[in-house]
């Protein structure tokens, strides 16, 4: 693999091709788009049509790294992979990566600079005095951000942060308990027991992937166990042995009798029996695993109780073991945790002259009493650069679109500090302007290019000679050497009691939403549709309430209800969800956005609730119906097994049937897929990843509603007698003994001669027999026309391996057939065998925790064939004699 | 002259003169009435059971087509392994193969009874000819066909005429 | 039957002739033809645009969905397929069995038959997503030299519906060319030549007869294998999938009944709309009104021991899929669906164990109307409650059918009506021939 991106900017045939497809094309012209896409008469150097080039770079999720190899076909990047080669990737994804092609491709993006031009944007930002300009961006970590901002620091420009779902607390907890600011990995991999009091550590965020592969890891070699105390349900509540859901506001109390019980502090009263009892539980299983468990407590809480859980890990010599603190991999900004606070200050007092808002949309996220809004319009000169016109920009004098990171030159370091040189895969297609290059015109540099800016970084660091190093580099997508360095701090023993919230009231629990995170992929409508992993709800958030609460206040899901708190009142419709502690509401942020947001997302604005100080609880709540109902567009409406737990888990009979049908040979390959549920954390990285690889379209709010989402894989979630929660990823089966094969009355669907369940799209004529017949109902069938409706730019993004289905077309997942084809073509062609692992399936390739294991059942030494011995191992409706190649270990259930 | 064509009032007339004619030795007679007369072909010589036959041989012909199709399609020509099912599924291909047997059964007899009949056959001398349009509402007729060896005007006349006819008319061809 | 003759006495066989075929030239009856074609109409209006609007934007107009990706087109499908069967029977099974009486209601309910099968046979084609590509259930090679897939239930129901027409039309014409000749006897001018051209230059010759008579009963005792077939095969359709409350042995039976028993619930509404409206009273009789009600209740009785039946196997069987499906057809989402039909099919019919009732044309019409309305609700829930629960609670959906599939639903009414209307205007409704045959045999 060549380095490729760097060898990209010297190809100027291939850059003028590439120019012309994008601004032709994305500008709505299409016919003029492919008929510049098709002719080689010129053939540019690096590209074979057919042969997608690899790129190795990162995306972007709140300022830290997401390593990935990108996919790129003639010039248009398609698919991302994880990194294998980063160490804290190693190949995996999470789902808004997956879903970053269609974010670069997303017709909402803004399409120019306002309100002049360029060169009018430098004339007037060189204009501006530097004493008087303040900087506002996310979390930082990358290397060249930081080094121009504190260049034009040192200029006399501020620089200030802000981040929705910030790490305010855990800085804070982190000066309380060392001192100074210091971030904390735990290795969950090394654990024999993780409590976790309201931390949704295996949940969506810039360090899921790593996460949830250390908890997978642990899982495989052991029976760690996962104890969770919250007040709403969560990915890491949801795969727990042992939840407690408690309100955010008496958290603090249970993290302190842990503390007591291991002899730190004392105990307060006020704990109820069940809050005892697992703060007893938890409190011995940390005590009998000295240096094997992590007690873990998450932003909501206090940081004196964040901090008290660092000196309980010390104490108990966890600390160093499986919690390591390192040097902080985000730059810490001068104001710290109140930088935001500061900057509305001084907006708000006139005394800013001109503010930078570099990808950011603080108007909508600024916690409500800060009244960002306000504020800004005192400021004379206002500056937005982002993806969007968003409601930031609408309040800016300037708006300047910012390149996407496939677009981008930058660097970005990993949540365990390892940096990734971000090289683009594409010219910035609308128009739009590379971060560094829009410091460096502030600076005063307006001709700067930004792979220089990012070279001038590196070169001090790579040394020499710098050439091959820096190819090396990129190529890699990996910069050696640059984790994060362990800090040698000491908690100190200081007491640390939490101030505890007063009781009246219902308790609003604030979350990000897991799709649309804080409301930066609302305008992606492939993220809209994803269903939310424990509601399977779609382009809406709900306010999740305990059913026992909705059942006393007569709540139906979808009835709105009024919340008011702090003097302001939000209408939001209601869900019950159980695991919810019974005095509490969560909100999710994210919705309710005024400007990009797509037709038919629904939801409500949680941050008009929201307050600076306190931002993911506030107590004092109160809630009352409307009368008023919404219908919520779920995937999944019954999310109970209904007394059926055989489908999840091995039947004691021999539960295949016999057949009178002949035994059919697989001579060559037999594909077969093992899910482990163990390891499932229904995180959906899985489904956008099957999405992006098959070109499966959205359908849309009022579609999903109808039951007809199109999703190839969908994870269903159940809640059983026990409130346990289950995971399933439901992909198509490939029966051996297919139903749905036989109710084709004209071959659509037929059997390969590798046991894949074929779906021949040009044959099918659209009876729906097949789906009719499948007791799995994976088959997704086009209703509408699907495929013309998404947005003209996604043409863009279609794998061209996979055809794109007609209306009236039965579709379904194929085991991602165009990638066994290329293994096995290339083994041929280099006349070798199909490795084990050599290629796997977009959906296993994705997942962070390895649930999904694809392979040969042929070759007696594939992981997929041992796994199918495990005793854990079972077929999903065996007894209907339907032979799935889909099968499943079950989950582990600790007594 | 195409015949001699004699009515009557009831069918029982028209069987007893058919019988007799085909006792005097008549052989180009034919009856006709407005529904059938059980007996009344049996009386003029009728014997044949060709239809039956015809309606057998294209049930099973249909039939044997249908399940040849379906096991060359999908033994010989396109094997295709459908839901892991042996490929000759011979109890699934039994019922196209009724189908289609009964739907060519019901065609040779439709088919074979109008070609055996001569029809459609339009311009037959009788069906320009007034009189004999009551032959499909309520009058029963013979005709002695003008070709017939033992035909004579008079004679054959004379004939219908002791049979009872209510009516004799000499039909142009 | 001869005991009791069926007919009204000083009939002859020119009075049958002009009451048949003399319908359409009754000025009241002309006015009535009128007002009932105004009526059907705008429901083949509604037809055409629920068409054009299904082939414009694709199956998504209706309320299908996965997991219940078959709505009211498969259900109209049964439902018109089973009233066709009645017509079939009649006119099959009674002439075979000599039962003379059913010579004044075969025409029109063969006719039924055509219709109904018809309509039938154009919901499979709507509810394709490719309905253009729907010859690909031929064998014929395609482009691919891909076959149809010939152990599908659907390549049967192709196969059988096909045959079914196309043998009912068979059926239907063979046995109306006499008639058709004795109405080109009775026009003139264009009619004349139209009529003669049907007619196909029958005379009514005596070999003709003999060799039509062979062929007419041949073709009964192939068109009466069709009724059991055809049925079974649509219940194969359901049977042959692992669904629960669909994958039993039972079906075939069980369909086969209810289709007869909607069907003579048509009969007899087509029966006394036809006997009212065209002043066939003397041809069609309270006699046959009568039996037409007995049959009734016997094939509604017949139905029930189905319904028993299956609910049996589901219990007897003892998995739990099927006897949870049990219970929800009982008392779950769709259980309106299952009581509907329980009601409309098995309560009216308990009048018709006496002999008023059955002698009363409103309560024999309403009866007729209660169970072809409640044969078309078990179809629903046959059809809904199967696929919308079936084993993963993940993939639970419920379906709602939308404006445009009950529009369609009224619309192949609508062209039904109209296509019967046009057969009664300018076809012998009821057979003439074989009323003169009936009553030759009376003596």
């Amino acid at each position: 693999m060549p380095a490729t991106g760097e060898a990209m900017n010297g190809t100027v045939s291939r850059r003028a091709v590439l120019k012309g497809l994008a601004a032709a094309g994305l500008a709505g012209c299409g016919d003029e788009a492919s008929r510049l896409s098709i002719p080689y008469a010129d053939q540019p150097e690096g590209i074979t049509p057919g042969v997608p080039a690899w790129y190795a770079t990162a995306m972007e999720f709140q300022g830290y790294a997401q390593p990935v190899l990108a996919e790129s076909h003639m010039g248009r990047p398609t698919k991302l992979e994880g990194n294998p080669d980063s160490p804290w990737a190693r190949g995996a994804t999470d789902a808004f990566t997956q879903a970053a092609c269609a974010i670069l491709y997303d017709p909402q993006r803004s399409l120019a600079i306002r309100p002049g031009d360029w060169a009018g944007f430098t004339r007037v930002v060189m204009g501006v005095p530097a004493g008087g300009l303040r900087i506002l961006t996310g979390t930082v970590t990358s290397p060249t951000l930081a080094r121009q901002l504190a260049a034009l620091t040192e200029a006399g420009a501020r620089w200030h942060v802000h981040e929705p779902v910030g790490r305010e607390t855990m800085m804070r907890a982190s000066r309380l308990a060392f001192g100074r600011v210091v971030d904390t990995h735990l290795l969950l991999e090394s654990c024999r027991v993780v409590v976790v009091v309201d931390d949704d550590l295996l949940g969506p965020g810039p360090d899921q992937v790593r996460r949830v592969r250390g908890w997978a890891e642990a899982r495989r070699h052991g029976q760690p166990r996962l104890m969770v105390a919250e007040p709403t349900l969560s990915t890491t509540g949801a795969v727990a042995q042992d939840r407690l859901a408690v309100a955010g506001r008496r958290l603090p109390l249970l993290v302190e009798a842990i503390a007591a019980e291991l002899g730190l502090g004392a105990r307060r009263p006020g704990l109820t029996e069940a809050e005892k009892d697992w703060a007893s539980a938890a409190a011995l299983a940390l005590g009998v695993n000295p240096g094997r468990g992590v007690l873990t407590v998450g932003a909501p809480l206090p940081a004196e109780s964040l901090a008290l859980a660092h000196a309980v890990n010390q104490a108990v010599g966890n600390t160093g073991r499986t919690v390591v603190h390192t040097e902080p991999v985000a730059v810490v900004p001068r104001d710290g945790e109140d930088s935001f606070r500061a900057l509305v200050e001084d907006m708000a007092a006139g005394s800013v002259e001109a503010v930078l808002i570099l990808d950011g949309n603080p108007v909508y996220t600024a916690p409500a009493d800060l009244d960002f809004r306000s504020a800004l319009v005192r400021v004379p000169l206002k500056i937005h650069a982002g993806l969007f016109d968003d409601e930031t920009a609408a309040l800016c004098d300037w708006h300047v679109p910012l390149a996407h990171a496939l677009e981008e030159w930058t660097d970005l370091r990993a949540p365990d500090g390892t940096a990734t040189i971000v090289q683009p895969l594409i010219d910035p297609v609308f128009g739009a302007r590379r971060r560094h290059e829009i410091l460096a015109a502030v600076m005063g540099e307006s001709g700067a290019e930004a792979r220089r800016i990012v070279m001038d970084t590196w070169r001090p660091f790579l040394g020499e000679p710098f050439e091959p190093l820096w190819r090396r580099v990129l190529h890699e997508g990996v910069v050696p050497g640059t984790e994060a360095q362990v800090a040698r701090v000491t908690a100190s023993a200081r007491r640390l009691a939490s101030p505890i919230a007063d009781a009246d009231g219902l308790e609003l629990v604030f979350r990000p939403d897991p799709t649309v995170w804080d409301g930066r992929y609302a305008p992606i409508a492939w993220l809209q549709e994803l269903p939310k992993p424990l509601t399977k709800l779609t382009w809406d958030a709900v306010a999740a309430i305990a059913p026992m609460l909705a059942a006393r206040l007569g709540i139906a899901d979808g009835d709105v209800v009024e919340i008011a708190a702090a003097g302001r009142t939000i209408t939001a419709p209601a869900w019950s969800l159980p695991g919810q502690a019974g005095d509490t509401v969560t909100l999710f942020l994210g919705y309710g956005r005024q400007r990009v947001a797509l037709p038919g997302a629904g939801g409500y604005d949680a941050y008009r609730l929201r307050l600076a100080d306190s931002p993911w609880v506030l107590g004092g709540a109160g809630l009352r119906r409307t009368g008023a109902h919404v219908e919520l567009a779920t995937t999944q409406p019954h999310r109970h097994l209904h007394g059926h737990e055989e489908l999840l888990s091995p039947q004691p009979e021999p539960a295949e049937p016999p057949s009178l049908y002949p035994d059919w040979d697989y001579p060559r390959f037999a594909w077969g897929m093992v899910i482990d549920l163990d390891l499932c954390v229904g995180c959906n990285a899985c489904v956008v990843a099957c999405q992006a690889e098959n070109n499966i379209p959205v359908v849309g709010k009022s579609e999903v509603a109808r039951g007809r989402e199109m999703h190839w894989l969908r994870v269903d979630v159940y809640h059983d007698d026990d409130g346990a929660t289950h995971f399933a990823p439901i992909p198509c089966m490939h029966c051996e003994k297919a139903p749905c094969e036989m109710g084709c009355p004209v071959n659509a669907t037929v059997h390969g001669p590798d046991g894949l369940n074929q779906m021949i799209y040009n044959r099918c004529i659209g009876t729906r027999t097949c789906s009719s017949y499948c007791p799995y109902k994976v088959r997704r069938f086009n209703f509408f026309d699907y495929a013309a409706i998404q947005p003209d730019t996604h043409r863009y993004l279609r794998n061209p391996d996979v055809t794109v289905r007609a209306n009236g077309v039965m579709e379904k997942c194929t085991y991602c057939v165009q990638r066994i084809r290329r293994a096995q073509i290339e083994a041929r062609a280099e006349e070798r065998p199909v490795a084990d692992g050599s290629f796997t399936t977009a959906c296993a390739q994705a997942c962070p925790s390895r649930a999904i294991v694809f392979g040969d059942l042929n070759d007696p030494r594939s992981r997929v064939a041992a796994l199918r011995g495990d005793p854990r191992h079972f077929a999903m409706l065996a007894h209907l004699g339907t032979r799935p190649r889909t099968t499943y270990l079950a989950r582990i259930r600790e007594s | 002259m195409f015949c001699l064509l004699a009515e009557f009032a009831t069918h029982h007339q028209l069987r007893e003169a058919a019988r007799a004619a085909h006792r005097d030795g008549y052989s180009r007679v034919d009856a006709y009435s407005p529904f059938p007369v059980e007996g009344l072909a049996e009386d003029l010589g009728f014997t044949e059971d060709r239809v039956p036959w015809l309606t057998f041989l294209g049930g099973v012909a249909g039939a044997a087509a249908t399940l040849f199709i379906q096991w060359w399609a999908n033994v010989v020509d396109y094997p295709i392994n459908v839901g892991g099912r042996p490929l000759a599924a011979w109890p699934a291909f039994l019922f196209p193969s009724f189908e289609v047997g009964t739907l060519w059964a019901v065609l040779a007899a439709a088919i074979g009874m109008l070609v055996m009949n001569g029809l459609p056959g339009g311009g037959h001398p009788l069906l320009r000819f007034e009189a004999f349009h009551l032959a499909t509402d309520d009058k029963f007729f013979l005709a002695i066909l003008a070709d017939d060896p033992r035909f004579d005007e008079a004679a054959t006349r004379r004939f219908l005429e002791d049979l009872g006819a209510e009516g004799i008319w000499e039909v142009p061809p | 039957m001869a005991r009791h003759p069926i007919l009204p006495p000083r009939q002859d066989y020119a009075m049958v002739t002009a009451e048949v075929a003399d319908v359409a030239h009754n000025p009241v009856i002309r006015r009535r033809w009128w007002l009932a074609m105004a009526a059907a109409v705008p429901l083949v209006v509604a037809f055409l645009a629920s068409t054009g609007l299904l082939f414009w934007l694709g199956t998504g107009v209706w309320g299908i969905n996965i997991p219940v990706n078959w709505g009211l087109a498969i259900i109209n499908t049964v439902w018109w397929v089973g009233i066709g069967h009645a017509g079939t029977l009649i006119s099959s099974l009674l002439l075979l069995m000599g039962e003379g009486w059913r010579n004044s209601l075969n025409r029109f309910a063969e006719a039924m038959t055509l219709f109904a099968a018809t309509m039938a046979g154009l919901f499979p084609i709507l509810h394709l997503g490719r309905p253009e590509l729907f010859y690909w259930n031929f064998p014929i090679p395609s482009t691919f030299g891909v076959w149809p897939q010939f152990r599908s239930p659907l390549a049967w129901d192709f196969f059988s519906f096909v045959s079914y027409v196309l043998v009912s039309l068979a059926f239907w014409y063979v046995g109306m060319i006499p008639d058709l000749a004795t109405l080109r006897d009775r026009s003139t001018g264009a009619a004349k030549a139209v009529y003669g051209a049907l007619a196909l230059g029958w005379r009514g010759s005596a070999v003709h007869w003999a060799r039509w008579r062979q062929a007419y009963l041949g073709i009964a005792a192939a068109a009466f294998h069709l009724v059991i077939s055809v049925h079974s095969g649509v219940a194969m359709l359901f049977a042959g999938g692992p669904i629960p409350g669909w994958h039993t042995t039972i079906f075939p039976p069980y369909f086969v009944l209810g289709a007869v028993f909607s069907g003579f619930a048509v009969v007899i509404m087509l029966a006394i709309g036809l006997r009212t409206a065209f002043r066939l009273a003397p041809l069609i009789t309270m006699r046959h009104l009568d039996i037409l009600g007995r049959l009734l209740l016997a094939t509604g009785l017949l139905t029930l021991y189905a319904y028993l039946a299956d609910a049996f196997h589901a219990w007897y069987s003892g998995d739990s899929y099927e006897i949870r499906t049990l219970l929800d057809r009982v008392g779950g989402e769709y259980a309106w669906s299952a009581w509907t039909a329980v009601t409309l099919n098995f309560g009216a019919i308990q009048l018709l164990w006496w002999r008023r009732p059955r002698r009363s044309q409103a309560v024999l019409f309403l009866a007729g109307l209660s169970v072809a309305a409640g044969m078309w609700f078990e179809r629903y829930m046959l059809v809904v409650s199967g696929l919308y629960r079936d084993y993963l609670p993940s993939a639970w959906h419920t379906y709602d059918a939308t404006l445009w599939e009950w529009l369609l639903f009224a619309g192949t009414g609508g062209v039904f009506v109209v296509l019967f209307l046009l057969f009664a205007r300018w076809l012998p409704m009821v057979s003439i021939f074989e009323v003169k045959e009936e009553l030759e045999r009376r003596g």
